[in-house]
């Protein structure tokens, strides 16, 4: 019987070992494809799972972690402050990845607070929002993203209007905004990967359909409303060396390409439209202007310079600080004296 | 209020160096500076004295008191009664002077204007700052700062300090800044020679130079627990200001920069960040507790409510954390600056479902320092939140206190596993009871062995962290940790106790800042023949010297600051057996304790037990 090869990523891994606990949400879920997609990407980057940690709030969205990167240290807090753990634990060790995980009630409700300041603090991580537009594991109520009109059983008609969490994102600061859905599962990889790549805080707000109680063709997160409104941006790929990126065979003039801060790149092959996501205005405007007319643009939404980081605030050793031995920790007597001697 | 027609000066002559002498400003007008000089003065002297500001919710205009209490007898709680009033602001005046017995004394800015009869059973001395001002050329920013330096050169001279204390307290204080210095002599310099010509002395108050205190220092709480997280390796503080836990935090900050260098990189080895809001501040610290850094927080109990979710989760998640409850009067907003010991109860069952909590209680300010470096130990050794409990009159007052000592042991990382002690684990689990004792290994971000991570949750979860709803395992799960709480007992502060000069078979038992008054109140029940023993309490959950003190006194009265009696409560839960030995005196309106009401509510109730009075 033929065997094949396994194939081994950079550090010499292969896929599985990136595997978590088999899913327990509903078959068809929106978050299993993300899921999948971080397990892909993360793979795909070639670090090994030990250099990322997982944090999550809670909902379904946050029970995610669980089922991906297992050899990655997760934690699954409480509902709407998985921010709040991501601005204690990076710096704990700060050549560890955080990957943050968080749904729509986890964030644009009870959490919107977190996550604006966390924006505003810009801790270093990926922040993936997994949009379905209503809460499932309370089993069906409106969210703060469910669209004004929105029927749902028990519920009645939703009569606010949804946030745009691309929009909240932009405007307190963040230096990576992308929007994703996740039936477009290779630009959501690539995104991913974008994300992991650039230095910063990185928001990807995906939409991601829930099959059980937001579904309907007319929801504005179900996967035909998706399938049928999404407009991808540009077409994205992400490249770790230049070199693939040449022999790619993009033609001149049809694609727009950045660096990221660790050195890999992302390609965005023009669509229809030139989009450029280094213009904040143009940004703003896309949002809008998608938000009115009820449309995805998906892709890489807005990207600015790297800004300091929250770490960089700090002085503090390269070495991570979790390591730092305990004696290095405990000012001398002598200093005690001098305390002692300039209080009496 | 005192009766205060009760109050005489005994004999005749002199009274040294025993005195309350209140200061009545209006906040923010620059006073603090000349409180403290006075304060620190007296300090210098080698008399023991407390400084107690009481102080409004406000910034600016409204009344704010500041008193000293000097007793070379070592009583330094608060008096209910004042001796000494210096009298700066028209609004309290009148009122400032009903609490002086008969023979107290009054300092008054003569800019005041004294009630058309006043009481002729106090002696008066106008002070005429305003004029002695306009003598010398003060810029007009500073006016109020110098008028307050003249009176502590008029009340200095009458008190007979000397002035070559006064002048070395000022040039000590303004070291860095001796030009400041010398503009604050000069103006105290004004009053006491004005004094020294003008006054002639018909009150008995005085102060005599005694040995020096050279064993003890001069601060806040809030410092010294500052401090003690400094000197206990604390690496991260997330916080959001509030009062009276902010000073705690701040002085972190601003001793970061001379005591937390790297010896080996020359960088910062502990990062303050003030966040969103208490729910940020702890999660925060949660998270970089998780991640393996010695972490804490400082708050007081509005902030704790809002905590109590991320706490819950670190007691059942097993997060090393060290809570600083810094308390004011609640419940609500209740009284933001004054003091209290309202919040023991909530600490203890804080949490819903099953919690405890182990909490540490100083009750001197040096005690803050100590718990300050202790906590974190506990914390990491326990894998727990651990509280510090201290309260606004500890936390912001003035006190004198034994030095700080150097920590006598190393810092405690607990039971961290790394990429070597995994190879060395046959078998390994995140919440495994591998030693027997309740306490699990612990493994954090970062580790790069691949056995080493695990998904922490606040859910039902088995000894891998994997989530789990057996009932067999959420009792077994559970049952550890309770073991494990139970296993720190033996090894948290043990209480201090003060024993009665005679056999006594009644105890009192306090805690925390209300120490200095229950001493007091301790020795003047002896005075008229009630001997009891004192035991300080220094922790909960409660250890077997406590339950031998309940059991060995027919009585013992548990005094504490709050209206329900909280910790005569949780006493008498932890010690069953012996509840009917227990009997609460309790009382809350935010100032701190007096000796005068703990000696009068025992002996109301020693009168009604038969007057045994041993």
């Amino acid at each position: 019987m033929e065997t094949k090869a396994v194939e081994l990523n950079l550090c010499g891994l292969a896929l599985s070992d990136y595997k978590g606990k088999p899913s327990t949400l509903c078959p068809g879920c929106g978050h299993n494809t993300i899921s999948a997609q971080v397990q892909n990407a993360v793979w795909e980057l070639g670090l090994p799972p030990e250099r990322y940690v997982k944090l999550s709030g809670i909902g379904c969205s946050s029970k995610g972690p669980n089922y991906f990167l297992n050899r990655s240290f997760g934690f699954n807090g409480l509902h709407g402050r998985m921010p709040t753990l991501a601005s204690g634990a990076c710096f704990a060790d700060a050549s560890i990845h955080i990957l943050g995980f968080s749904g729509d009630g986890d964030t644009a409700s009870i959490g919107m607070g977190h996550f604006k300041h966390v924006i505003r603090r810009n801790v270093p991580m990926t922040y993936i929002i997994e949009n379905n537009g209503c809460y499932g594991l309370t089993k069906g109520q409106f969210s703060a993203t469910s669209d004004q009109g929105l029927v749902l059983k028990h519920q009645g008609v939703n009569m606010l209007p949804p946030l745009d969490m691309c929009m909240e994102a932009l405007i307190s600061g963040a230096t990576f905004v992308a929007r994703a859905y996740a039936g477009d599962t290779k630009q959501l990889k690539e995104l991913i990967k974008a994300a992991i790549s650039q230095r910063g805080i990185a928001v990807i707000d995906v939409i991601s359909p829930c099959v059980t109680f937001n579904n309907q063709d007319d929801a504005l997160q179900s996967y035909t409303w998706g399938r049928e409104n999404e407009a991808p941006l540009h077409d994205l790929k992400h490249f770790i060396n230049h070199e693939d990126l040449e022999n790619e065979g993009f033609k001149p003039g049809t694609y727009r390409e950045l660096k990221l801060d660790d050195g890999t790149y992302i390609v965005m092959r023009k669509l229809d439209k030139d989009y450029d996501p280094t213009d904040r205005n143009a940004a703003l405007d896309l949002l809008t202007e998608s938000y009115k007319n009820k449309y995805y643009a998906t892709g890489l939404i807005y990207i600015s310079e790297a800004q300091d980081t929250i770490q960089d605030l700090y002085d503090l050793p390269d070495e991570p600080m979790n390591r730092i031995g305990a004696d290095r920790l405990r000012p001398t007597k002598a200093m005690l004296d001098e305390i002692n001697r300039s209080l009496y | 209020m005192i009766d205060l027609s009760k109050i005489t000066y005994e004999g005749e002559g002199p009274i040294v160096n025993e005195f309350c002498l209140s200061i009545c400003t209006v906040n923010g007008s620059g006073s603090a500076t000349a409180n403290h000089i006075l304060y620190r003065t007296l300090f210098h002297m080698g008399i023991p004295t407390s400084g107690k500001n009481i102080f409004p919710s406000n910034i600016k205009g409204l009344p704010t008191w500041f008193v000293i209490r000097a007793s070379q007898k070592g009583y330094t709680g608060r008096q209910p009664y004042d001796d000494i009033v210096v009298a700066m602001n028209q609004v309290t005046f009148e009122k400032d002077m009903t609490y002086l017995p008969a023979g107290g004394v009054v300092f008054y800015g003569d800019h005041l204007t004294l009630p058309e009869t006043p009481n002729p059973d106090l002696i008066y001395y106008p002070m005429p700052i305003k004029s002695l001002i306009k003598q010398v050329d003060v810029p007009r920013k500073l006016v109020s700062f110098m008028e307050n330096m003249i009176f502590v050169g008029i009340v200095g001279q009458v008190l007979r300090i000397p002035l070559e204390d006064l002048k070395f307290t000022i040039y000590e204080h303004f070291s860095s800044k001796p030009k400041i210095a010398d503009s604050n002599f000069s103006m105290v310099k004004l009053g006491y020679d004005y004094a020294t010509e003008n006054i002639e002395k018909h009150d008995r108050f005085v102060t005599e130079k005694l040995p020096p205190m050279e064993d003890y220092i001069l601060t806040d709480g809030n410092n010294a627990g500052g401090l003690g997280a400094l000197f206990g390796g604390a690496q991260y503080c997330s916080w959001y200001p509030i009062t009276p836990a902010t000073s705690l935090v701040e002085s972190m900050i601003d001793q970061i920069d001379q005591l937390r260098h790297d010896p080996v990189t020359g960088k910062k080895t502990c990062v303050i960040l003030q966040v969103e809001d208490e729910l940020a501040a702890v999660g925060a610290a949660l998270g970089a507790g998780w991640g393996g850094l010695r972490s804490m927080t400082a708050t007081s109990g509005p902030g704790i409510s809002l905590m109590t979710e991320n706490i819950g989760l670190a007691y059942f998640a097993e997060i090393p954390l060290v809570i600083w409850d810094v308390q004011r009067v609640g419940p609500s907003t209740g009284l933001p600056t004054r003091t209290a010991q309202g919040d023991l109860s909530m600490l203890y069952f804080l949490g819903h479902g099953d919690t405890s909590h182990i909490i540490l209680i100083p009750g001197t300010v040096t005690e803050c320092f100590e718990f300050g470096w202790k906590s974190l130990d506990f914390a990491e050794r326990y894998q727990t939140p651990i509280f510090v409990l201290s309260d606004l009159d500890l936390g912001m007052n003035q006190w004198v206190t034994k030095k700080f000592e150097y920590p006598n042991k190393p810092i405690d990382r607990g039971r961290v596993v790394w990429e070597k002690d995994l190879e060395e684990l046959e078998v390994w689990g995140r919440y495994m009871d591998i030693d027997g004792d309740g306490i699990p290994r612990r493994s954090v971000m970062g580790n790069q062995s691949p056995r080493a991570a695990y998904f922490t949750r606040g859910t039902g979860h088995d000894v891998y962290g994997n989530y789990n709803e057996d009932p067999k395992n959420w009792s077994e799960i559970l049952g550890r940790i309770g073991k494990k709480l139970r296993s720190a007992i033996p090894y948290l502060p043990a209480p201090v106790f003060r024993k009665a000069k005679q056999d006594a078979d009644i105890g009192i038992i306090g805690m925390g800042s209300t120490d200095d008054a229950i001493r007091e109140a301790q020795d003047k029940l002896a005075e008229i023949g009630i001997h009891a023993d004192y035991m300080r309490v220094r922790s909960l959950p409660s250890d077997t010297a406590v339950r031998e003190f309940i059991a060995s006194h027919s009585r013992s009265y548990v005094l504490e600051l709050n209206r329900d009696g909280q910790l005569c409560d949780i006493l008498s839960l932890e010690i069953s057996e012996y509840s009917e030995k227990l009997i609460s005196i309790s009382d809350i309106g935010g100032l701190p304790m007096t000796a005068a009401w703990a000696v009068e509510e025992i002996i109301k109730r020693e009168r009604k037990v038969g007057g045994s009075g041993n």
